[in-house]
């Protein structure tokens, strides 16, 4: 069976295509959300085949959600404009669209090519490039975009994390392991138990601190030998 | 001038009436919201989010089988994309049509 969330602002939509997915021998539903945001944090922790995926939806339509994660299952998009589903075509990860009022055949003709999809591997979306140049945190259940070569450096502060910006200073409800991973490698390391930083951001590095803007962030003794390594040192 | 109707709730129900029921009540109670939501919007007029109100309301439209109906919508919703109020009172007239139909559900 495929394993498919829904996820649309309008309850009737949600309605409508429940009862479609019950009446499909090939899918199961194993959540619905009336927003992307819940959508996000019920996929951090539990995988699905399928999402069918409104476009328009306040806020954080679904092509910010197709952007904004990471490894996503297929998607079928659900809208009630076709012109929208033409920027579909961009993505890999989205294998149809449906216009609204969706009609139950073309319904089943989704979800027969998804049926003969499922054994190929996931693919990542072609476009956009964002995942290494931005990182969207969640803040208020907004989803702040941060632009990741701004960033100076991130410091652990017990069940949060402060991402420290050349502007903006942003406080997160996560752990630096799971941002770092998130990050690229190349210009982003772990120097102190509570700190990672941008390598392109040090003005200088004395004994066991470096300089970034004008803060001194700790280099601990287990970590200098990685940040020796990540500097074009002379 | 086109009436709504139930042909598609019955034709994605296969006739069940309990899932019909379902789909009518909802309809009864996300309609008006949406409707308020436009009516507010307009009166101001904030453009963008009446355009947005009218996206939502087009699918509603769709569902009833307002067929020439559901594309003056998409008209409107465009035209006040453009900051343009034609085909407002048209408009507004098939979300009369639309009440007046849901009050007697």
């Amino acid at each position: 069976m495929i394993k498919c969330i829904i996820i649309d602002d309008e309850k009737l939509a949600r309605e409508i295509l429940s009862i479609l997915i019950l009446k499909s021998e090939k899918l199961v539903l194993v959540e619905q959300f009336s927003n992307a945001i819940d959508a996000m944090k019920y996929l951090n922790s539990n995988k699905v085949d399928l999402i069918f995926l409104d476009i328009h939806m306040p806020n954080f339509s679904g092509f910010d959600f197709v952007q904004t994660i990471k490894n996503p299952p297929k998607i079928i998009l659900v809208t009630v404009d076709k012109n929208f589903a033409l920027d579909a075509f961009n993505y890999n990860c989205i294998a149809d669209y449906l216009v609204k009022p969706i009609e139950e055949d073309r319904f089943n003709r989704a979800v027969k090519r998804i049926s003969v999809k499922k054994e190929q591997p996931v693919i990542t979306p072609i476009l956009p490039d964002t995942t290494t140049k931005e990182i969207y945190v969640n803040i208020d259940k907004r989803l702040i975009k941060i632009d990741i070569a701004s960033i100076n450096f991130i410091q652990a502060n017990g069940d949060y994390i402060l991402i420290k910006t050349e502007i903006n200073n942003y406080t997160v409800h996560t752990t630096l392991k799971k941002i770092e991973e998130k990050l690229p490698k190349s210009s982003f390391i772990k120097i102190h138990r509570s700190y990672i930083i941008n390598v392109n951001k040090i003005i200088d590095i004395q004994d066991s601190t470096v300089l970034i803007g004008k803060e001194l962030i700790p280099v601990s003794k287990n970590n200098r030998s990685i940040l020796m390594e990540s500097i074009n040192l002379l | 001038m086109e009436q709504p109707n139930l042909v598609y709730f019955h034709k994605i129900a296969d006739g069940d009436q309990a899932i019909i029921d379902k789909f009518v009540s909802i309809l009864k109670s996300e309609f008006p919201q949406q409707l308020a939501n436009y009516n507010e919007n307009i009166s101001i007029p904030n453009y963008h989010e009446s355009s947005e109100a009218v996206h939502k309301l087009k699918h509603k439209i769709g569902i009833l089988g307002l067929e020439d109906s559901y594309k003056l919508a998409g008209l409107f919703e465009q035209n006040l994309r453009n900051q343009n109020l034609q085909y407002q009172k048209e408009f507004e007239v098939i979300l009369k049509n639309i009440t007046n139909f849901i009050q007697k559900l």
